[in-house]
Protein backbone atom coordinates (compact mmCIF):
# COMPACT_ATOMS: atom_id res chain seq x y z
CA UNK A 1 0.00 0.00 0.00
CA UNK A 2 1.51 3.36 -0.82
CA UNK A 3 1.65 6.08 1.27
CA UNK A 4 -0.46 8.98 -0.49
CA UNK A 5 -3.54 9.45 1.10
CA UNK A 6 -6.65 8.40 -0.40
CA UNK A 7 -8.20 11.76 0.79
CA UNK A 8 -6.45 15.21 1.14
CA UNK A 9 -8.61 17.83 2.55
CA UNK A 10 -6.71 21.13 3.47
CA UNK A 11 -8.21 24.63 5.10
CA UNK A 12 -11.50 24.26 4.18
CA UNK A 13 -14.30 27.02 4.51
CA UNK A 14 -17.78 27.23 3.56
CA UNK A 15 -20.27 29.70 4.82
CA UNK A 16 -23.82 30.58 4.47
CA UNK A 17 -24.04 33.85 4.10
CA UNK A 18 -22.58 35.70 7.12
CA UNK A 19 -23.28 32.61 9.01
CA UNK A 20 -20.01 30.54 9.29
CA UNK A 21 -21.12 26.86 8.39
CA UNK A 22 -17.40 25.07 8.34
CA UNK A 23 -14.07 26.59 8.75
CA UNK A 24 -10.51 25.13 9.06
CA UNK A 25 -11.42 21.63 8.03
CA UNK A 26 -8.24 19.80 7.48
CA UNK A 27 -8.50 15.81 7.20
CA UNK A 28 -6.39 12.64 5.33
CA UNK A 29 -7.87 9.31 5.21
CA UNK A 30 -5.46 6.83 4.21
CA UNK A 31 -6.88 3.43 2.59
CA UNK A 32 -8.42 1.05 5.23
CA UNK A 33 -9.57 3.77 7.59
CA UNK A 34 -12.74 3.86 9.02
CA UNK A 35 -13.46 7.69 9.93
CA UNK A 36 -16.36 8.16 12.47
CA UNK A 37 -17.62 11.94 11.92
CA UNK A 38 -19.39 13.04 15.50
CA UNK A 39 -21.06 15.78 16.62
CA UNK A 40 -24.19 17.13 17.76
CA UNK A 41 -27.03 17.71 14.57
CA UNK A 42 -26.10 21.10 13.07
CA UNK A 43 -21.79 20.90 13.97
CA UNK A 44 -21.26 21.00 10.05
CA UNK A 45 -20.96 17.14 9.66
CA UNK A 46 -23.44 17.19 6.33
CA UNK A 47 -21.75 20.47 5.18
CA UNK A 48 -18.42 18.45 5.48
CA UNK A 49 -19.67 15.30 3.47
CA UNK A 50 -20.76 17.60 0.83
CA UNK A 51 -17.91 19.66 0.11
CA UNK A 52 -15.74 16.02 -0.10
CA UNK A 53 -18.59 14.65 -2.35
CA UNK A 54 -18.66 17.48 -4.45
CA UNK A 55 -22.08 18.49 -4.08
CA UNK A 56 -21.01 21.81 -2.26
CA UNK A 57 -17.66 24.03 -3.70
CA UNK A 58 -15.66 25.32 -0.84
CA UNK A 59 -15.06 28.80 -0.29
CA UNK A 60 -11.39 28.38 0.59
CA UNK A 61 -9.43 25.21 0.68
CA UNK A 62 -8.63 22.19 -1.56
CA UNK A 63 -9.58 18.89 -1.55
CA UNK A 64 -7.77 15.57 -3.28
CA UNK A 65 -8.99 12.28 -4.15
CA UNK A 66 -6.55 9.89 -4.84
CA UNK A 67 -4.53 12.52 -6.35
CA UNK A 68 -7.10 13.87 -8.25
CA UNK A 69 -8.44 17.71 -7.35
CA UNK A 70 -11.81 18.15 -6.79
CA UNK A 71 -12.25 21.16 -8.02
CA UNK A 72 -9.71 21.09 -11.12
CA UNK A 73 -10.79 17.37 -12.45
CA UNK A 74 -14.04 17.10 -11.22
CA UNK A 75 -14.84 13.44 -13.03
CA UNK A 76 -12.04 11.81 -12.45
CA UNK A 77 -11.89 12.70 -8.68
CA UNK A 78 -15.47 11.85 -8.26
CA UNK A 79 -15.01 8.54 -9.99
CA UNK A 80 -13.09 7.24 -6.47
CA UNK A 81 -15.85 8.47 -4.12
CA UNK A 82 -19.22 6.64 -3.17
CA UNK A 83 -21.81 9.23 -1.83
CA UNK A 84 -24.88 8.36 0.48
CA UNK A 85 -26.54 11.40 1.13
CA UNK A 86 -28.67 12.14 4.34
CA UNK A 87 -31.56 11.49 2.43
CA UNK A 88 -30.71 8.43 0.00
CA UNK A 89 -31.02 9.24 -3.73
CA UNK A 90 -33.94 6.70 -4.82
CA UNK A 91 -36.23 6.56 -7.79
CA UNK A 92 -39.23 5.08 -6.48
CA UNK A 93 -40.93 4.66 -9.79
CA UNK A 94 -37.73 2.31 -10.45
CA UNK A 95 -37.06 -1.24 -9.65
CA UNK A 96 -33.87 -2.39 -7.53
CA UNK A 97 -32.29 -3.23 -10.47
CA UNK A 98 -32.99 -0.53 -12.61
CA UNK A 99 -31.33 1.73 -9.98
CA UNK A 100 -28.57 0.19 -9.82
CA UNK A 101 -27.87 -0.15 -13.04
CA UNK A 102 -28.59 3.77 -13.42
CA UNK A 103 -25.73 4.14 -10.82
CA UNK A 104 -23.58 1.95 -13.01
CA UNK A 105 -24.41 3.93 -16.16
CA UNK A 106 -23.90 7.52 -14.38
CA UNK A 107 -20.26 5.96 -13.17
CA UNK A 108 -19.83 4.64 -16.74
CA UNK A 109 -18.78 0.84 -15.93
CA UNK A 110 -18.23 0.02 -19.34
CA UNK A 111 -21.49 -2.27 -21.01
CA UNK A 112 -19.80 -5.81 -20.91
CA UNK A 113 -18.85 -5.44 -16.85
CA UNK A 114 -22.17 -3.34 -15.86
CA UNK A 115 -23.98 -6.65 -14.78
CA UNK A 116 -21.80 -8.31 -13.00
CA UNK A 117 -21.20 -4.33 -10.87
CA UNK A 118 -24.54 -5.14 -10.16
CA UNK A 119 -25.06 -8.36 -9.23
CA UNK A 120 -21.88 -7.66 -6.67
CA UNK A 121 -23.40 -4.66 -5.17
CA UNK A 122 -26.61 -6.83 -4.65
CA UNK A 123 -24.84 -9.20 -3.26
CA UNK A 124 -22.98 -7.34 -0.62
CA UNK A 125 -25.94 -5.61 0.70
CA UNK A 126 -27.97 -8.57 1.09
CA UNK A 127 -30.85 -7.42 -1.94
CA UNK A 128 -29.80 -10.19 -4.04
CA UNK A 129 -33.51 -11.94 -4.10
CA UNK A 130 -35.23 -8.20 -4.34
CA UNK A 131 -33.55 -7.27 -7.64
CA UNK A 132 -37.40 -6.59 -9.35
CA UNK A 133 -39.09 -4.57 -6.43
CA UNK A 134 -39.90 -0.99 -6.49
CA UNK A 135 -37.87 1.22 -5.11
CA UNK A 136 -40.81 3.10 -3.89
CA UNK A 137 -42.34 0.31 -2.13
CA UNK A 138 -39.44 -1.03 0.15
CA UNK A 139 -39.18 -0.15 3.89
CA UNK A 140 -36.99 2.13 5.21
CA UNK A 141 -33.76 0.04 6.04
CA UNK A 142 -33.87 -1.77 2.56
CA UNK A 143 -34.38 1.51 1.09
CA UNK A 144 -31.78 3.00 3.09
CA UNK A 145 -29.35 -0.64 1.20
CA UNK A 146 -30.60 0.29 -2.23
CA UNK A 147 -29.28 3.67 -1.48
CA UNK A 148 -25.45 2.21 -0.33
CA UNK A 149 -25.53 -0.45 -2.90
CA UNK A 150 -26.06 2.42 -5.53
CA UNK A 151 -23.14 4.08 -3.48
CA UNK A 152 -20.72 1.15 -4.55
CA UNK A 153 -21.90 -0.05 -7.35
CA UNK A 154 -18.35 1.48 -9.07
CA UNK A 155 -16.46 0.17 -5.79
CA UNK A 156 -15.12 3.42 -5.04
CA UNK A 157 -11.72 3.52 -2.96
CA UNK A 158 -13.58 5.77 -0.59
CA UNK A 159 -17.59 5.25 0.95
CA UNK A 160 -18.89 9.03 2.07
CA UNK A 161 -21.94 8.12 4.22
CA UNK A 162 -24.18 10.30 5.89
CA UNK A 163 -26.22 9.69 8.58
CA UNK A 164 -26.32 6.04 6.98
CA UNK A 165 -28.35 4.68 10.29
CA UNK A 166 -30.61 7.65 11.23
CA UNK A 167 -34.17 6.70 11.14
CA UNK A 168 -33.96 2.57 10.81
CA UNK A 169 -35.31 0.50 13.67
CA UNK A 170 -33.04 -1.64 15.79
CA UNK A 171 -32.71 -4.96 13.85
CA UNK A 172 -32.32 -2.59 10.79
CA UNK A 173 -29.36 -0.89 12.68
CA UNK A 174 -27.98 -3.89 13.37
CA UNK A 175 -27.72 -5.07 9.95
CA UNK A 176 -26.88 -1.69 8.37
CA UNK A 177 -23.76 -1.74 11.10
CA UNK A 178 -22.91 -5.29 9.94
CA UNK A 179 -22.75 -4.32 6.33
CA UNK A 180 -20.50 -0.51 7.00
CA UNK A 181 -17.64 -2.85 9.01
CA UNK A 182 -17.96 -5.42 6.21
CA UNK A 183 -17.61 -2.60 3.56
CA UNK A 184 -14.97 -1.39 5.21
CA UNK A 185 -12.87 -4.51 4.66
CA UNK A 186 -12.50 -3.42 0.84
CA UNK A 187 -13.46 0.72 1.18
CA UNK A 188 -11.82 3.31 3.00
CA UNK A 189 -15.51 4.79 4.90
CA UNK A 190 -15.87 8.14 6.18
CA UNK A 191 -19.38 8.30 7.81
CA UNK A 192 -20.98 10.54 10.05
CA UNK A 193 -23.69 10.33 12.99
CA UNK A 194 -24.53 12.18 15.73
CA UNK A 195 -24.85 8.73 17.88
CA UNK A 196 -22.08 8.06 19.57
CA UNK A 197 -22.79 3.94 19.65
CA UNK A 198 -22.36 4.41 15.97
CA UNK A 199 -19.30 5.60 15.45
CA UNK A 200 -18.06 3.35 18.26
CA UNK A 201 -19.33 0.35 16.73
CA UNK A 202 -17.54 0.85 13.43
CA UNK A 203 -15.16 3.75 13.54
CA UNK A 204 -10.97 3.26 13.61
CA UNK A 205 -11.11 6.69 13.96
CA UNK A 206 -13.33 9.35 15.46
CA UNK A 207 -13.06 13.01 14.24
CA UNK A 208 -15.29 15.18 16.40
CA UNK A 209 -16.78 17.99 15.02
CA UNK A 210 -18.48 21.29 17.12
CA UNK A 211 -19.51 24.41 15.61
CA UNK A 212 -18.04 23.98 12.26
CA UNK A 213 -15.07 23.34 13.21
CA UNK A 214 -12.87 19.94 13.91
CA UNK A 215 -11.91 19.36 17.97
CA UNK A 216 -11.19 16.07 17.80
CA UNK A 217 -8.77 13.63 15.09
CA UNK A 218 -7.59 10.58 16.68
CA UNK A 219 -7.96 6.52 16.63
CA UNK A 220 -10.20 5.23 18.64
CA UNK A 221 -8.42 2.93 20.98
CA UNK A 222 -9.44 0.83 23.37
CA UNK A 223 -6.68 -0.11 25.95
CA UNK A 224 -5.11 3.60 26.56
CA UNK A 225 -8.57 5.17 27.73
CA UNK A 226 -9.80 2.73 30.20
CA UNK A 227 -12.06 4.93 32.23
CA UNK A 228 -13.04 3.28 35.83
CA UNK A 229 -15.91 5.19 37.83
CA UNK A 230 -16.32 5.16 41.78
CA UNK A 231 -19.26 6.30 43.99
CA UNK A 232 -17.94 7.08 47.57
CA UNK A 233 -19.76 8.12 50.66
CA UNK A 234 -17.01 10.53 50.93
CA UNK A 235 -15.37 11.69 47.92
CA UNK A 236 -11.80 12.83 47.60
CA UNK A 237 -11.35 15.86 45.76
CA UNK A 238 -9.98 15.29 42.64
CA UNK A 239 -6.16 16.93 43.09
CA UNK A 240 -6.03 14.35 46.22
CA UNK A 241 -6.66 11.60 43.90
CA UNK A 242 -4.36 12.36 41.25
CA UNK A 243 -1.82 12.55 43.77
CA UNK A 244 -1.37 9.06 43.81
CA UNK A 245 0.85 7.68 41.00
CA UNK A 246 -1.43 4.35 40.24
CA UNK A 247 -3.83 7.49 38.85
CA UNK A 248 -3.84 9.81 36.07
CA UNK A 249 -6.98 11.48 35.76
CA UNK A 250 -9.53 12.18 37.76
CA UNK A 251 -12.81 13.44 37.24
CA UNK A 252 -15.63 14.30 39.56
CA UNK A 253 -19.22 13.46 38.63
CA UNK A 254 -21.26 14.71 41.45
CA UNK A 255 -23.68 13.01 44.36
CA UNK A 256 -20.05 10.98 45.33
CA UNK A 257 -18.98 9.84 41.91
CA UNK A 258 -15.16 10.60 40.06
CA UNK A 259 -13.94 9.24 36.75
CA UNK A 260 -10.65 7.86 37.18
CA UNK A 261 -7.98 6.65 34.47
CA UNK A 262 -4.60 4.41 35.01
CA UNK A 263 -1.44 4.43 33.10
CA UNK A 264 -2.74 3.02 29.77
CA UNK A 265 -2.89 -0.83 29.64
CA UNK A 266 -3.24 -0.92 33.67
CA UNK A 267 -6.16 -1.72 35.92
CA UNK A 268 -6.40 0.26 38.86
CA UNK A 269 -9.49 -1.66 40.36
CA UNK A 270 -7.75 -3.13 43.52
CA UNK A 271 -5.77 -0.43 43.96
CA UNK A 272 -8.93 2.18 44.56
CA UNK A 273 -10.34 -0.51 46.27
CA UNK A 274 -6.99 -0.32 48.41
CA UNK A 275 -6.94 3.65 49.06
CA UNK A 276 -10.52 3.71 49.81
CA UNK A 277 -9.88 1.26 52.65
CA UNK A 278 -6.69 2.90 54.02
CA UNK A 279 -8.37 6.68 53.56
CA UNK A 280 -11.47 6.19 54.37
CA UNK A 281 -13.20 7.45 51.57
CA UNK A 282 -16.65 4.65 52.02
CA UNK A 283 -16.36 3.37 48.94
CA UNK A 284 -19.83 1.54 47.85
CA UNK A 285 -19.68 1.45 43.96
CA UNK A 286 -17.26 0.40 41.40
CA UNK A 287 -17.12 -0.14 37.95
CA UNK A 288 -15.62 0.03 34.55
CA UNK A 289 -17.01 3.58 33.13
CA UNK A 290 -18.07 1.84 29.30
CA UNK A 291 -18.36 4.82 27.05
CA UNK A 292 -14.70 6.56 26.44
CA UNK A 293 -16.07 7.79 23.56
CA UNK A 294 -19.16 9.78 25.06
CA UNK A 295 -16.39 11.10 27.28
CA UNK A 296 -14.30 12.26 24.81
CA UNK A 297 -17.34 14.03 23.13
CA UNK A 298 -18.28 15.83 26.02
CA UNK A 299 -14.91 17.53 26.69
CA UNK A 300 -14.18 18.70 22.97
CA UNK A 301 -17.14 19.98 22.53
CA UNK A 302 -16.71 21.52 25.98
CA UNK A 303 -19.45 20.13 27.66
CA UNK A 304 -18.17 19.13 31.19
CA UNK A 305 -15.49 20.86 33.69
CA UNK A 306 -11.98 19.90 32.87
CA UNK A 307 -10.07 16.92 33.77
CA UNK A 308 -7.83 17.10 36.32
CA UNK A 309 -4.90 15.29 34.87
CA UNK A 310 -1.94 14.39 37.14
CA UNK A 311 1.26 16.46 36.27
CA UNK A 312 4.07 14.33 35.48
CA UNK B 1 -21.64 11.15 -24.10
CA UNK B 2 -22.67 7.85 -22.23
CA UNK B 3 -23.35 9.50 -19.04
CA UNK B 4 -25.66 11.82 -21.23
CA UNK B 5 -27.52 8.77 -22.66
CA UNK B 6 -28.14 7.91 -18.87
CA UNK B 7 -29.61 10.56 -17.73
CA UNK B 8 -31.64 10.93 -20.98
CA UNK B 9 -32.94 7.35 -20.13
CA UNK B 10 -33.51 8.12 -16.46
CA UNK B 11 -35.74 11.32 -17.90
CA UNK B 12 -37.41 9.44 -20.51
CA UNK B 13 -38.34 6.49 -18.17
CA UNK B 14 -39.51 8.10 -15.47
CA UNK B 15 -41.28 9.98 -17.88
CA UNK B 16 -43.00 7.24 -19.70
CA UNK B 17 -43.85 5.61 -15.99
CA UNK B 18 -45.48 8.47 -14.89
CA UNK B 19 -49.50 8.98 -15.02
CA UNK B 20 -48.90 12.54 -15.66
CA UNK B 21 -47.21 12.28 -19.11
CA UNK B 22 -49.39 9.66 -20.37
CA UNK B 23 -52.82 11.72 -19.38
CA UNK B 24 -51.02 15.16 -21.33
CA UNK B 25 -50.37 12.97 -24.05
CA UNK B 26 -54.06 11.78 -23.92
CA UNK B 27 -55.02 15.08 -23.94
CA UNK B 28 -53.23 16.70 -26.57
CA UNK B 29 -54.07 13.59 -28.61
CA UNK B 30 -57.80 14.37 -27.77
CA UNK B 31 -57.72 18.21 -28.52
CA UNK B 32 -55.55 18.55 -31.54
CA UNK B 33 -57.79 15.35 -33.22
CA UNK B 34 -61.10 17.53 -32.31
CA UNK B 35 -59.37 20.57 -34.18
CA UNK B 36 -58.22 18.21 -37.00
CA UNK B 37 -61.83 16.49 -37.23
CA UNK B 38 -63.29 20.50 -36.87
CA UNK B 39 -61.16 21.54 -39.60
CA UNK B 40 -62.00 19.22 -42.21
CA UNK B 41 -66.05 19.48 -41.52
CA UNK B 42 -65.16 22.70 -42.33
CA UNK B 43 -63.58 22.31 -45.42
CA UNK B 44 -66.42 19.98 -46.38
CA UNK B 45 -69.01 23.26 -45.07
CA UNK B 46 -67.53 25.89 -47.27
CA UNK B 47 -64.68 24.39 -49.74
CA UNK B 48 -64.58 28.18 -51.11
CA UNK B 49 -62.27 29.35 -48.45
CA UNK B 50 -59.53 26.87 -48.96
CA UNK B 51 -58.43 28.96 -51.91
CA UNK B 52 -58.23 31.96 -49.75
CA UNK B 53 -56.22 30.10 -47.01
CA UNK B 54 -53.46 29.55 -49.52
CA UNK B 55 -53.98 25.14 -49.98
CA UNK B 56 -55.17 22.75 -47.91
CA UNK B 57 -51.85 22.21 -46.32
CA UNK B 58 -51.13 25.62 -44.88
CA UNK B 59 -54.91 25.55 -44.13
CA UNK B 60 -55.03 22.59 -42.45
CA UNK B 61 -51.52 21.67 -41.28
CA UNK B 62 -50.60 25.45 -40.31
CA UNK B 63 -54.16 25.94 -37.68
CA UNK B 64 -53.37 22.25 -36.39
CA UNK B 65 -49.80 23.13 -35.63
CA UNK B 66 -50.24 26.62 -34.15
CA UNK B 67 -52.97 25.04 -32.13
CA UNK B 68 -50.59 22.97 -30.52
CA UNK B 69 -47.99 25.61 -29.75
CA UNK B 70 -50.86 27.07 -27.44
CA UNK B 71 -51.24 23.18 -25.83
CA UNK B 72 -47.48 23.30 -25.12
CA UNK B 73 -48.17 26.20 -23.15
CA UNK B 74 -49.82 23.88 -20.86
CA UNK B 75 -47.89 20.27 -21.66
CA UNK B 76 -44.27 21.73 -21.36
CA UNK B 77 -44.32 23.48 -18.20
CA UNK B 78 -45.44 20.82 -16.63
CA UNK B 79 -43.07 17.87 -18.12
CA UNK B 80 -39.63 20.39 -17.07
CA UNK B 81 -41.01 21.28 -13.68
CA UNK B 82 -39.92 17.33 -12.81
CA UNK B 83 -36.85 17.60 -14.29
CA UNK B 84 -34.68 19.56 -12.09
CA UNK B 85 -36.74 21.20 -9.18
CA UNK B 86 -38.60 17.98 -8.84
CA UNK B 87 -35.32 15.73 -8.37
CA UNK B 88 -34.16 18.71 -5.80
CA UNK B 89 -37.13 18.27 -3.60
CA UNK B 90 -37.14 14.62 -3.29
CA UNK B 91 -33.33 14.15 -2.84
CA UNK B 92 -32.15 13.00 -5.62
CA UNK B 93 -29.88 15.78 -7.05
CA UNK B 94 -27.33 15.78 -4.86
CA UNK B 95 -26.53 11.99 -5.72
CA UNK B 96 -27.00 13.06 -9.82
CA UNK B 97 -24.29 16.15 -8.99
CA UNK B 98 -21.59 13.73 -7.07
CA UNK B 99 -21.45 11.27 -10.15
CA UNK B 100 -19.01 12.02 -12.06
CA UNK B 101 -21.03 13.35 -15.12
CA UNK B 102 -20.49 17.32 -16.11
CA UNK B 103 -23.26 19.33 -15.41
CA UNK B 104 -23.52 19.65 -19.03
CA UNK B 105 -23.67 16.34 -20.07
CA UNK B 106 -26.54 16.45 -17.17
CA UNK B 107 -28.52 19.27 -19.10
CA UNK B 108 -27.80 17.64 -22.12
CA UNK B 109 -29.42 14.59 -20.58
CA UNK B 110 -32.55 16.09 -19.16
CA UNK B 111 -33.21 18.10 -22.21
CA UNK B 112 -32.94 15.42 -24.36
CA UNK B 113 -35.24 13.66 -22.31
CA UNK B 114 -37.91 15.61 -22.40
CA UNK B 115 -37.38 15.90 -26.06
CA UNK B 116 -38.05 12.81 -26.28
CA UNK B 117 -41.39 12.67 -25.30
CA UNK B 118 -42.10 15.76 -26.78
CA UNK B 119 -41.00 14.52 -29.90
CA UNK B 120 -43.70 11.23 -29.85
CA UNK B 121 -46.31 14.25 -29.45
CA UNK B 122 -44.68 16.00 -32.34
CA UNK B 123 -44.97 12.45 -34.33
CA UNK B 124 -48.25 11.68 -33.49
CA UNK B 125 -49.64 15.65 -34.46
CA UNK B 126 -47.92 15.28 -38.00
CA UNK B 127 -49.51 11.93 -38.31
CA UNK B 128 -53.35 13.99 -38.90
CA UNK B 129 -52.45 16.08 -41.64
CA UNK B 130 -49.57 13.49 -43.38
CA UNK B 131 -52.98 11.34 -43.38
CA UNK B 132 -54.71 13.54 -46.11
CA UNK B 133 -51.95 12.77 -47.99
CA UNK B 134 -54.19 9.31 -49.13
CA UNK B 135 -57.15 11.71 -50.57
CA UNK B 136 -55.55 14.92 -51.55
CA UNK B 137 -51.95 15.89 -52.83
CA UNK B 138 -49.97 17.96 -50.17
CA UNK B 139 -46.87 20.56 -50.62
CA UNK B 140 -45.15 18.38 -48.80
CA UNK B 141 -42.32 21.46 -48.51
CA UNK B 142 -44.81 23.66 -46.46
CA UNK B 143 -45.83 20.68 -44.33
CA UNK B 144 -42.08 19.96 -43.20
CA UNK B 145 -41.47 23.22 -42.89
CA UNK B 146 -44.29 23.22 -40.60
CA UNK B 147 -43.14 20.28 -38.75
CA UNK B 148 -39.25 21.23 -38.47
CA UNK B 149 -40.61 24.70 -37.22
CA UNK B 150 -43.41 22.39 -34.51
CA UNK B 151 -40.10 20.61 -33.31
CA UNK B 152 -37.84 23.50 -32.98
CA UNK B 153 -40.47 25.26 -31.20
CA UNK B 154 -40.84 22.36 -28.70
CA UNK B 155 -37.21 22.38 -28.21
CA UNK B 156 -37.07 26.63 -27.49
CA UNK B 157 -40.22 26.00 -24.57
CA UNK B 158 -38.46 22.72 -22.99
CA UNK B 159 -34.93 24.58 -22.98
CA UNK B 160 -36.87 27.72 -21.48
CA UNK B 161 -38.73 25.18 -19.25
CA UNK B 162 -35.10 23.32 -17.95
CA UNK B 163 -33.83 26.84 -17.00
CA UNK B 164 -37.06 27.62 -14.41
CA UNK B 165 -36.66 23.87 -13.07
CA UNK B 166 -33.12 24.92 -12.43
CA UNK B 167 -33.76 28.24 -10.75
CA UNK B 168 -36.18 26.48 -8.13
CA UNK B 169 -36.38 23.48 -5.91
CA UNK B 170 -40.60 23.80 -6.23
CA UNK B 171 -42.52 21.82 -8.76
CA UNK B 172 -45.05 24.24 -9.28
CA UNK B 173 -42.84 27.16 -8.79
CA UNK B 174 -41.00 26.63 -11.81
CA UNK B 175 -44.53 25.72 -13.79
CA UNK B 176 -45.41 28.95 -13.14
CA UNK B 177 -42.49 30.41 -14.41
CA UNK B 178 -41.87 28.52 -17.55
CA UNK B 179 -46.15 29.49 -17.99
CA UNK B 180 -45.69 32.66 -18.02
CA UNK B 181 -42.58 32.94 -19.92
CA UNK B 182 -44.27 31.04 -22.63
CA UNK B 183 -47.10 33.50 -22.24
CA UNK B 184 -44.70 36.27 -22.09
CA UNK B 185 -43.68 35.21 -25.62
CA UNK B 186 -47.34 34.81 -27.11
CA UNK B 187 -48.32 38.52 -25.63
CA UNK B 188 -45.11 39.82 -27.13
CA UNK B 189 -46.21 38.50 -30.73
CA UNK B 190 -49.61 39.85 -30.26
CA UNK B 191 -48.63 42.99 -28.92
CA UNK B 192 -45.98 43.21 -32.44
CA UNK B 193 -49.13 43.50 -34.33
CA UNK B 194 -49.93 46.94 -33.08
CA UNK B 195 -47.85 49.60 -35.33
CA UNK B 196 -45.70 51.67 -33.19
CA UNK B 197 -42.64 53.51 -34.08
CA UNK B 198 -41.46 56.13 -32.40
CA UNK B 199 -38.80 58.49 -33.30
CA UNK B 200 -35.53 58.68 -31.20
CA UNK B 201 -32.49 61.03 -32.36
CA UNK B 202 -34.01 61.24 -36.04
CA UNK B 203 -34.86 57.40 -36.16
CA UNK B 204 -37.84 55.54 -36.23
CA UNK B 205 -37.23 52.62 -33.98
CA UNK B 206 -39.63 49.68 -35.03
CA UNK B 207 -40.83 48.56 -32.15
CA UNK B 208 -43.34 46.25 -33.14
CA UNK B 209 -40.62 44.45 -35.52
CA UNK B 210 -37.91 43.99 -32.27
CA UNK B 211 -40.71 42.69 -30.38
CA UNK B 212 -41.59 40.40 -32.95
CA UNK B 213 -37.76 39.40 -33.63
CA UNK B 214 -37.49 38.78 -29.80
CA UNK B 215 -40.64 35.83 -29.86
CA UNK B 216 -39.76 32.95 -31.02
CA UNK B 217 -43.50 32.59 -31.85
CA UNK B 218 -43.10 34.97 -35.01
CA UNK B 219 -40.75 32.68 -36.30
CA UNK B 220 -42.50 29.63 -35.98
CA UNK B 221 -44.96 32.07 -38.18
CA UNK B 222 -42.87 31.88 -41.24
CA UNK B 223 -41.71 28.28 -40.73
CA UNK B 224 -45.82 27.63 -40.89
CA UNK B 225 -46.68 29.31 -44.22
CA UNK B 226 -43.78 27.29 -45.56
CA UNK B 227 -40.90 29.89 -46.07
CA UNK B 228 -37.57 28.21 -44.75
CA UNK B 229 -34.98 30.79 -44.09
CA UNK B 230 -31.33 30.33 -42.59
CA UNK B 231 -32.59 33.54 -39.84
CA UNK B 232 -35.21 31.67 -38.04
CA UNK B 233 -33.20 28.70 -38.07
CA UNK B 234 -30.36 30.26 -36.77
CA UNK B 235 -32.84 31.82 -33.87
CA UNK B 236 -34.12 28.82 -32.49
CA UNK B 237 -30.84 27.26 -32.44
CA UNK B 238 -29.12 30.44 -30.26
CA UNK B 239 -32.29 30.32 -28.20
CA UNK B 240 -32.21 26.72 -26.99
CA UNK B 241 -28.41 27.00 -26.49
CA UNK B 242 -28.72 30.20 -24.53
CA UNK B 243 -31.42 28.72 -22.38
CA UNK B 244 -29.42 25.35 -21.83
CA UNK B 245 -26.09 27.04 -21.47
CA UNK B 246 -27.94 29.48 -18.97
CA UNK B 247 -28.96 26.22 -16.96
CA UNK B 248 -25.59 25.02 -17.06
CA UNK B 249 -24.31 28.21 -15.36
CA UNK B 250 -27.48 28.36 -12.89
CA UNK B 251 -26.21 24.89 -11.90
CA UNK B 252 -22.89 25.33 -11.48
CA UNK B 253 -23.48 28.58 -9.17
CA UNK B 254 -25.62 27.05 -6.90
CA UNK B 255 -22.59 24.86 -5.58
CA UNK B 256 -21.14 28.04 -4.69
Amino acid sequence: MDNTPLLEATGLVRHYGRHPGVADIDLSVAPGDVVGLLGVNGAGKSTILQLLAGTLAPHAGRIRIAGHDLARAPSRAKRHIGYLAERPALYGELTVDESLDLAARLQQIPRAARLDAVASAKHDTGLADIGRRLVGGLSKGTAQRVGLAQAIVHRPALLLLDEPTSGLDPSQLRGMRELIARLSADHAVILSSHLLAEIQAVATRTVIVAGGRIVLDGPMSDDETRWIEMTCLRAPAPDALTGFTEIQAAEPMGAGRVRLRGAPGTDIRARVVELSVIHNWGLVGLRASGNDLEHRFMTATGQTPARHEARP
Amino acid sequence: MSATLAIMRLETRRLFVSPLSWVLAAMTQLLTGLLFVMTLTDIQNNPNALADAGGVTVFVAGGLMRFVTLILLLVVPLLTMRSIAEERKQGTWPWLVASPIGTSALVAGKFFGVMGYLTLIWALTAAMPAALAVFSPLDMGILAAGLIGLWLMMASFAALGLLASAMTREPSLAAVITLTAILLAWLAYAVSAIDWQPVVFDHALDIAGMIRGASPIGHLDSLLRGLFTTADLVYFAVFVLACLALTVLRLDAERR
